[in-house]
């Protein structure tokens, strides 16, 4: 710092610079943030903003529907509303409802839409008001969500997790996400090189249309490429269909210096050489090259194809930019800046973007997928009004025609569950398939849960091996978290969200137009070609379309952060310069990733310690820091154009503009567990954040009262000895998944080789690693069309003892199990029984005494479990819901899966009595020894920091924090250790369980955080001597839950064949699994049945020979097809 | 090495523990009975119905280890080992709240108890403790206003190991005393409650060893040391002295009226060997342990006073020497 004050010294000729005192407690703003914005704000605000707003402006655009039958109907929509969550529980009777009630009894979370409309009906208009039109699933803890703005007790009330994020959605009682999508921005001009020619693209996307242009360099020439025209159409052409008929004012547009014109001159050329000089003849030529239409939409009014020419280039080529009275004068302008940037960049490698570049790309997020839902549903919805009346209304009838009775909510409540549901979003209209846009909600543990909320799915496709999108980019800094991504094929393109990102919903333009032009931006219609391209301005885009020229665009700049900070305009509008193209940039539109930083003035940042004072006494928020213009919200483009200092020390006087908040808030939410991490090498941070989501623990305060098909519970769950700021953030100190072990450092016997762990007996016997797995059972009792139902019934007797049977004994009197009992293999939950006939209706008069068929629902599984609860409740069907939770104690065992929190996992190798482990001078033995064989290579020095933090910690009674980027020192931490007396290196005296003696070694013990896995031996052990076989095969079936055979594969095969182990190979291949012994008529070769040839009418030459079942279906299956396979016998032997 | 003394040591490098040039371990040398009488002694440093320090010197690690080993895990002690559930309508699970109740220390003493038999259904009273624990947790009727706290709300919120009852069976109320029985400390939580929750358990105490369960262990824990030893081989005085006294326990090193440091009373050193960080003193010390010198230190669970332990490890050392050579002599 002294070095830089002093070069600034002369600089200035001022005296040494005051340097800038480091705040403390500055990471406050984080939590601050946090409080404010939440973990899953993105989803949050970007729901409420469709139900809030967008959804009223989609029915807006849509809000009159006519009749082609009665031109004086309509129907108009005056307003939509989304309301507050209820379930419909029989006809018109709705009440109100909570997540939990809809999770439990398999409901959805839903609120109905309602719309004031207001329609003809016979000769009378009729305003109607609440009509109910559809269901929309409500994200949980959006505006609208029971559980916004509620206490942690009113909560408790609600049987919800304070603690949990929501963002998601409940749909027939699963909880779904809909992930982020990242997609290239649309109405943005990228440049870049394909096949190695270069081409400037532009995907316009408004509400009507989506469509994509190019403009493309082909034989030296430039053309104009799109979906719609048949051929490319060179660029002058397109000019002149445009009004822009001299070849002056065309290049004029695009720029009139030399390197320009030469590269443009065959262009005019060869317009010349077509014979193309006005308008018209433009639009001729590109009316010859319109893509035939399959089939004329429904009015059949054949137009020109000049006409049709023209309505492509006003609506369809660069759609969104707006073109009024065919004046095409700024799509002119708009397609010769897209010429003149492929002519930059044939010269200027630098100009080529990169698709890449986060600053180029759009986060979607619930809100707007929803809302494309939502259109092209409500505009089925509405076509449907139009069929129903169009077909109707013509009709003589005695009631007038109520379009209101015609109304199917269920169209569009079931088109967006099924949407939700099943993750496919098809919208036809912009010719959109798209599927795993939802996924479950992974509740294996906490941070798996917040993990998946944070997530952001690239659409690239996972097959192609292309490094560009997957590696890491630059410009993602701050925004995404380096380090959380998975391993394979989803590496680099599934990203996570790091810690204090936001993602921007779309704000209005208008006031930010008309504040550009105060601001000295000229509207570009009022000037030629020639005053565009002028070296001294800089051209002005407001979300991808040109707004106008500025002369000052530093001045502009200004302005705008001026107001920003004010708080005059959205706090999320972004403006940036691009020098390269002399263009200012200003974004308003939803998706833009962006984030906070504190503003830097003269070298000193504006927050001062006084206001974190303030912050720490709770009469300052985050929001204040906002509205006092101390921080702002940088988007990726705006980041790369300022000049952001990580900490104080850094701060340049002369260019610093920012400065960061806190650097550990780079890291996303799973990467922010790993105490150290910037200790570790990078791969291990990565693992960590994979299997953090595998690790069990606890899931919510409310864990004990939900009833999920699968869930892991640690009896005990510890909050880490060593903590993150993040850990604290995410509360995963409240809702832990691990405990802490001491781990000794050393090798104990040879069943600790390959990372395997050695665990102390009596520490499991005291309850280290002790999990809760919760498994459950569940069934419906349908109601029949034909009256009839399914029944259960009581626990069946044996006829001759009296006893209950044994599969039956642990049934209650009303055949369902009850809670408390053990259950074992194949013991009945439910006697469930079902009627025979389903469909065809009973016949009357029949006696009621039909034969019901058993169908129980039975528990499998070689270990017994418990009985935790029984749910009887009634679906959204009206049906009986019947949902049992079963529950396991486990206690850890050998090939139990555990790991650290640094990419460091290990199965339990073997578990060693106390006596036999080593002890210390205190008498301290050790929970779990680890081989330090696990260090060198893997490098995870956070690990052994951890270690020394925690064994402080324990001495000093406190939590020590491993931070990114900070947290305590080593040193501080060793003079802890050596302060109580322990070895500053953390390595103490052992002395062997076995002999007695001291070991000659120092060992480095101490606690570390460990998490149990998963992936337990119970659930994976599996052998089979005889068992089931396939019924087509007859060949062992496959896999473990269906009790199924070990393969001997390919390789193993390979193995005997070269050992030529013969009758090894034999008796695994055909003996062990499907010998069949096949009668085979010698004389003409063929399958015979039962020693009969059928061919040869004869018994005579038929003998049976051994073959696998397969190879006989095989013969038989080719004779099926005209083949005949004939077998030749031969004496053996 | 200098050789210092006629014990036997172990000397504490700087990053390896090592045995004197010419000692090859005492697992080689020859045992005498008349040495070792000789040599043997026990003193008891620190003792109290808890906890107790004493010092074995003169025996050889592995009787000293035999002896840490037997209190671990083969000196019995009473736990419970069954719990019927009548009732529980608490949060904690039926297994959880079974595991919590097993690790609770009994008082009774395990010397007047039998083994039971592996295939007993039923318990007599020589072999098995019966309790009870049966518990409500109701709405407190003259709750205080204003008061969220839950030991004001409610009846029974927490349920402590001091509400475990004893059910004597047959004789045993005449022959024990019920305070002689119960839990060692009543202040252990079992669990938490609110109102409608209800535990109503039978716990069956049996007689087991550590070596089958952690709660049989008749010791928190039972582990020795070795009598550590400073030697100073110059003379350290001013700065470096007080350098040299800071990288000790409190009251290993002192200074005398001339400042200059001398070993006061090395056997509270944690051997933590943070001399070796100053170069400046690291030659000026000889760390070392006494081999023949454990300092055991045995902290009894709490019911059975550590000595007894001790002495209950001696006798199980005794008998299974005893029956290795009954066996021994049956062949010869």
């Amino acid at each position: 710092m002294g070095e830089i004050n002093k070069t600034y010294d002369w600089d200035s000729g001022k005296g040494l610079r005051e340097p800038v005192k480091t705040l403390e407690d500055k990471w406050k703003l984080v939590p601050s943030f946090l409080q404010v914005k939440g973990l899953v704000k993105q989803h949050i605000d970007s729901f409420n903003y469709f139900i809030n707003v967008e959804i009223k402006k989609i029915v807006q655009a849509n809000e009159k529907v006519f009749c082609d039958a009665d031109p004086l109907f309509y129907i108009k929509y005056l307003n939509a509303y989304v309301g507050t969550p209820d379930l419909e529980e029989g006809f018109n009777i709705t009440k109100p409802t909570t997540p939990h009630e809809c999770r439990l009894r398999d409901m959805t979370y839903s609120a109905p839409i309602t719309v004031d409309i207001e329609y003809i009906r016979g000769n009378q208009r009729v305003i109607k008001n609440k009509q109910l039109i559809g269901r929309m699933p409500l994200m949980l803890r959006s505006s609208n969500c029971v559980l916004t703005n509620k206490s942690d007790f009113e909560l408790a009330q609600l049987n919800e997790c304070p603690h949990d994020p929501g963002g998601y959605f409940i749909i027939r009682g699963q909880e779904k996400v809909i992930l982020i999508q990242e997609q290239l921005s649309r109405n943005r001009m990228i440049v870049d090189e394909f096949k190695g020619a270069i081409q400037c693209q532009v995907t316009s996307s408004t509400h009507e249309k989506k469509t994509r242009t190019n403009v493309i360099l082909k034989n030296g020439k430039y053309v104009l490429r799109h979906n719609a025209l048949s051929d490319d159409i060179p660029i002058a052409v397109a000019f002149k269909a445009m009004g822009i008929c001299s070849d002056q004012e065309i290049m004029q547009l695009i720029g009139t210096d030399d390197t320009t014109i030469k590269k443009m001159a065959p262009c005019i050329m060869d317009c010349h050489n077509l014979k193309i000089f006005t308008q018209n003849q433009a639009l001729t030529y590109i009316g010859s090259k319109l893509k035939v239409k399959r089939f004329q939409s429904g009015g059949a009014k054949a137009r020109s194809p000049v006409d049709e020419a023209r309505d492509l280039l006003a609506t369809t080529i660069l759609a969104h930019v707006a073109v009024e009275n065919y004046n095409f004068y700024v799509k002119a302008i708009y397609l010769a800046l897209m010429v003149k940037r492929v002519i930059n960049a044939e010269t200027n490698k630098a100009a080529v973007d990169d698709p890449d570049y986060y600053g180029n790309k759009r986060m979607e997020l619930a809100g707007s997928l929803l809302a494309l839902m939502f259109e092209d549903l409500f505009k089925r919805f509405n076509w449907e009004l139009k069929s129903i009346a169009d077909k109707i209304i013509p009709k003589v009838k005695a009631a007038p025609f109520d379009v209101v009775k015609h109304m199917r909510p269920e169209l569009i409540a079931n088109g967006l569950f099924a949407a939700i549901s099943t993750g496919n979003w098809t919208i036809k209209r912009f010719k959109m398939e798209r599927h795993g846009v939802t996924q479950v909600l992974s509740r294996l543990s906490y941070i798996s849960a917040l993990g998946m909320m944070t997530r952001v799915n690239s659409q690239f496709e996972k097959t192609r091996k292309v490094s560009g999108p997957r590696s890491l980019q630059p410009s993602q800094w701050g925004m995404l978290c380096p380090s959380d991504t998975p391993e394979g094929e989803g590496c680099g393109l599934i990203k996570n969200l790091a810690l204090m990102t936001h993602i921007t919903t779309e704000c209005s333009e208008e006031p930010i137009a008309r504040l550009a032009c105060n601001a000295g931006v000229e509207d570009v219609r009022l000037l030629g070609g020639e005053e565009i391209n002028n070296p001294a301005v800089y051209i002005v885009f407001l979300n991808g379309n040109i707004l106008g020229v500025s002369r000052q665009y530093k001045r502009l700049l200004k302005v705008f952060r001026m107001f920003r900070r004010r708080g005059l305009i959205s706090a999320f509008v972004s403006i940036y310069p691009n020098h390269n193209q002399r263009t200012v940039y200003i974004c308003s539109d939803g998706g833009r990733l962006c984030r906070p930083y504190i503003i830097v003035e003269k070298g000193y940042p504006l927050v001062q310690q006084s206001h974190i004072n303030e912050l720490n006494r709770g009469i300052r928020k985050f929001q204040d820091f906002l509205n006092d213009g101390l921080i702002e919200y940088l988007d990726v483009n705006e980041e790369n154009d300022s000049h952001i200092a990580t900490v104080e020390a850094e701060i340049d006087p002369y260019v610093t503009t920012h400065l960061e908040i806190e650097p550990f808030t780079i890291l996303g939410v799973c990467a922010g567990l790993v105490p150290y991490p910037h200790h570790n090498q990078s791969p291990r941070n990565t693992y960590q954040c994979a299997m953090g989501k595998q690790a069990m623990g606890t899931i919510g305060y409310n864990q004990q009262n939900r009833i999920d098909s699968l869930m892991y519970n640690l009896v005990y769950p510890q909050c880490p000895m060593v903590k993150t700021r993040t850990i604290e953030l995410t509360n995963f100190d409240k809702l832990p998944a691990g405990q802490n072990a001491t781990v000794a450092v050393m090798s104990y016997s040879g069943y600790d080789i390959e990372d395997a762990l050695i665990l102390n007996r009596a520490s499991i016997d005291r309850g280290y690693g002790r999990c809760l797995v919760y498994k459950n059972a569940k069934t419906t009792m349908k109601r029949y069309s034909n009256q009839t139902s399914d029944r259960i019934l009581g626990p069946s007797r044996d006829a001759t003892t009296g006893k209950v049977i044994r599969a039956h004994e642990i049934l209650d009197s009303d055949g369902i199990a009850s809670p408390g009992e053990m259950v074992e293999n194949k013991q009945v939950l439910i006697n469930k029984q079902m009627p025979p006939a389903t469909i065809n209706p009973v016949a009357q008069g029949q006696p009621q005494q039909v034969e019901y068929k058993d169908v129980p629902i039975t528990y499998k599984g070689p270990v017994e479990s418990y009985i935790e609860k029984v749910m009887v409740s009634s679906n959204s069907e009206d049906a009986f819901l019947i949902k049992i939770l079963l529950r396991q104690t486990r206690v850890p065992e050998i090939g139990d899966k555990f790991s650290s929190r640094h990419g460091q996992k290990g199965v339990t190798g073997l578990i060693v009595q106390q006596e036999d482990m080593p002890f210390n001078d205190r008498g301290i033995c050790p929970d779990m020894i680890m081989n330090p064989h696990g260090f060198p290579s893997r490098m995870t020095v956070g690990k052994t920091i951890e270690l020394l933090a925690g064994k402080a910690g324990l001495m000093e009674g406190k939590f020590h924090y491993g931070t990114a980027f900070g947290g305590s020192k080593v040193h501080d931490v060793c003079r802890e250790l050596e302060k109580h007396g322990y070895n500053y290196h953390g390595k103490d005296i052992f002395y062997s369980g076995l002999t007695g003696e001291p070991l000659e070694a120092y060992i480095y013990s101490g606690p570390v955080y460990y998490q149990k896995l998963k992936h337990m031996v119970q659930d994976k052990m599996h052998a089979r001597a005889r068992g089931p076989r396939a019924v087509l095969t007859r060949q062992p079936t496959e896999g473990r839950s269906r009790d199924g055979g070990l393969r001997l594969g390919e390789m193993e095969r390979d193995c005997l064949i070269g050992y030529g182990a013969s009758m090894l190979l034999l008796e695994r291949l055909m003996l062990a699994s499907d010998a069949f012994v096949a009668d085979i008529c010698a004389s003409c070769g063929r399958l015979a049945s039962r020693a009969w040839c059928h061919a040869c009418r004869s018994s005579a030459g038929v003998s049976s020979v051994e073959m696998p079942y397969a190879c006989k279906l095989l013969f038989q299956e080719l004779a099926s097809m005209n083949i005949v396979p004939k077998l030749t016998l031969k004496k053996y032997c | 090495m200098p050789k210092l003394e006629e014990k036997p040591r172990i000397f504490l490098e700087e990053f390896r523990l090592k045995n004197a040039p010419e000692d090859y371990g005492m697992a080689d040398e020859k045992w005498s009975f008349k040495k070792f009488v000789k040599k043997f002694r026990i003193v008891i440093v620190r003792m109290n119905s808890e906890e107790m320090e004493f010092d074995l010197i003169g025996i050889q690690p592995a009787f000293a280890n035999a002896f840490r080993r037997l209190m671990l895990s083969e000196v019995p002690s009473m736990a419970i080992e069954k719990v019927m559930i009548k009732n529980n309508t608490s949060i904690i699970q039926d297994e959880v709240l079974a595991h919590r109740l097993g690790l609770i220390p009994l008082k009774a003493d395990p010397r007047l108890f039998e083994y039971r038999p592996e295939d007993a259904t039923e318990g007599t009273e020589f072999n098995t403790l019966e309790f009870s624990l049966k518990v409500k947790c109701t709405n407190n009727k003259s709750q205080p206003k204003d008061s969220y706290r839950a030991e004001d709300l409610y009846e029974n919120h927490s349920v402590y190991s001091s509400q475990i009852k004893w059910q004597p069976l047959g004789n045993q109320a005449s022959i024990h005393k019920e305070s002689d029985i119960g839990p060692v400390h009543g202040k252990i939580l079992i669990s938490k409650m609110r109102p409608g929750h209800e535990l109503d358990l039978h716990l069956v105490a049996i007689k087991g060893i550590g070596k089958d369960h952690a709660k049989f262990s008749p010791v928190a824990t039972a582990s020795y040391r070795l009598l550590p030893d400073v030697t100073l081989t110059r003379e350290v005085r001013g700065s470096e002295a007080s350098l040299l006294q800071s990288c000790f326990s409190p009251g290993v090193i002192n200074l005398d009226s001339e400042g200059r440091a001398y070993v006061q009373d090395a056997r509270y050193d944690t051997c933590s060997r943070n001399v070796y960080r100053y170069d400046e003193i690291k030659d000026a010390v000889i760390l070392s342990r006494i081999r023949d010198h454990f300092i055991f230190n045995v902290e009894s669970v709490g019911a059975m006073p550590p000595e007894v332990i001790f002495v209950e490890a001696v006798k199980i050392l005794k008998n299974k020497c005893k029956s290795f050579l009954d066996e021994l002599n049956k062949f010869c």
